[in-house]
């Protein structure tokens, strides 16, 4: 596999304002021009442009927009839901640009909308900032007439809520948990109409490509991962929160561009708790590009990087992680249900020092026997993790299974695990 | 869906819809040669093609599931994780 072309190292900003305060629809328009109208043959230029999904699964957005414009639905309209659901606990990508450049949004929905025949729209986002929810209906009665309507509409903090079947299901009156695919969206989503469901980072880039082509996009980023991502950094660094990055670039420079290290880094998580660990050393020079990431079994999901100082535990910040994810199960399938919670019990007793040898092994079969049984890919990504852990962390957690918990183990979290789940609906 | 299937030909697989089952195990009982239970009681399913002299043990396992959770599918029909979310 030949390594990806560094084009820039550096990113520039595309969708990162250098101000604080949030875009109005004049201040938007002076910054990117109107918005362009270019009906369904944005989505050929979406293909040219490379641009995947920017939710975590990196799914290419022209196959998904056609899809759901080609789907043979007779009279119902396609729907359009823009995914703003932000539960990685770290992560504060969405959140962010929305509340930034609400506008990039709205016009990428727009687009959507009129590329795939779509007569209704939802800008579906985390309940609990009720601001964000006032900022967003505000910019909503700026937008220019004659566009669809877009519903802003409150999803629950859980975990799985913005996962694309789940989204429908709140949609359509349910609980926001995962069902079982086919059908899928696109077949039948928000009123059994095709849905496109994008996440609310993809539709800005959108709005972007629209205007400003796909050999735009491609100037920056690697030819297999064209263009930029926004990426949280959290953990052990000096300056964390939200950076714009260019693929092509490494996870190194993404955490120099935070600030640095505050202490020397044992290892990183790449991917936020769907993701995994990375040993530092072999992190630092890992190039953020889907493929490379995927040829040593990780992924950007959904741009959460963890920087985990060697000083830390990384057996206890798993182990805390484990058991958020296990808390955040939909409560659907066995294997997530009542599989994790085991697991997360299990690796609690391994952080206490009160397994036992055997415990690891178990842990490892639990792993890889519950990967790819559930609905959704919930129990996957929490396996993923543990699996990751129990490499990365090997000898650290031998010492925790013969009954030898570090010291470390005790100390304050790294990374945050909110506490108390919060309702379905 | 029916509940009976029409007789599928040899070669399909075995899939578990999650969501419905509840752990009966009354498929591991009927066809152990694909089917065995996970610490908890429920079922892995061995994804292979299912060879002709077993679909007599896969027909059972299908029709006997209490939750009807267990079903045949084509052996291009993707599994439940091929889905392409955003």
């Amino acid at each position: 596999m030949s390594a990806p072309v560094r084009i820039r190292p550096v990113a520039p900003s595309r969708l990162l304002p250098t101000s604080p305060q949030p875009e109005d629809l004049a201040a938007h328009v002076a910054e990117f021009g109107p918005r362009p109208i270019v009906g369904s043959a944005l989505i050929a230029e979406l293909d040219r442009s490379g641009l995947v999904g920017r939710g975590g699964a990196s799914f290419p957005v022209a196959r998904k927009w056609l899809a759901v414009a080609g789907f043979p639905s007779g009279m119902a309209k396609p729907v359009v839901v823009a995914d703003g659901v932000e539960t990685e606990p770290a992560s504060v990508k969405d959140r962010t640009l929305l509340a930034l450049r609400p506008h990039l949004v709205f016009d990428g929905i727009q687009l959507a909308a009129e590329a795939v025949g779509a007569t209704r729209a939802v800008l579906y986002v985390s309940r609990g900032g009720e601001s964000l929810m006032a900022a967003l209906a505000k910019a909503q009665r700026e937008r220019p007439g004659g566009e669809v309507y877009v519903e802003i509409t409150g999803a629950p903090t859980r975990y799985v809520a913005g996962e694309e079947t789940a989204v429908v299901n709140r949609l359509n009156g349910r609980t926001a948990r995962p069902s079982v695919v086919p059908p899928r969206p696109f077949e039948a989503g928000v009123g059994r109409r095709p849905t496109l469901v994008n996440n609310v980072e993809t539709l800005a880039h959108v709005a972007l490509i629209a205007r400003r082509g796909a050999a735009w996009f491609r100037q920056v980023g690697t030819a297999g991962s064209p263009g930029t991502a926004l990426v949280t950094v959290c953990g052990g660094v000096h300056a964390p929160g939200l950076r714009e990055i260019a693929f092509g670039q490494t996870v190194g420079d993404t955490v120099e561009a935070a600030g640095g290290p505050t202490s020397e880094a044992g290892a990183v998580l790449l991917g936020g708790y769907f993701g995994t660990w990375i040993d530092a050393r072999g992190a630092w020079p890992l190039v953020l590009d889907h493929e490379a990431l995927r040829a040593v079994g990780a992924s950007l999901g959904a741009g959460v990087i963890g920087v985990l100082p060697r000083s830390a535990c990384g057996v206890a910040e798993t182990d805390r992680i484990i058991g958020f994810l296990a808390r955040e199960s939909a409560g659907q399938c066995g294997p997530c249900h009542v599989g994790l919670p085991a697991v997360s019990e299990l690796l609690h007793s391994v952080t206490l020092g009160r397994a036992g040898q055997r415990s690891l092994e178990t842990l490892a079969r639990w792993a890889s026997e519950i990967y790819g049984r559930g609905a959704c890919r919930h129990p996957d990504g929490a396996t993923m993790l543990l699996r990751s852990a129990l490499s990365v962390f090997a000898d650290d957690a031998g010492r925790h299974a013969r009954g030898h918990p570090c010291g470390a183990s005790r100390r304050a979290p790294i990374l945050p695990t909110p506490a108390l789940p919060a309702g379905w609906r | 869906m029916s509940l009976q299937p029409p007789r599928p030909p040899a070669g399909q697989r075995l899939r578990v819809d999650p969501i419905l089952c509840k752990a009966h195990a009354v498929c591991a009982e009927l066809f152990p040669e694909r089917i065995r239970l996970d610490d908890w009681g429920y079922p892995i399913i061995d994804d292979r093609p299912i060879p002709p002299d077993l679909m007599p043990h896969a027909r059972r396992a299908v029709a006997d599931c209490p939750r009807a959770a267990l079903r045949f599918a084509e052996s291009t029909e993707p599994g439940v994780h091929s889905r392409g979310p955003d």
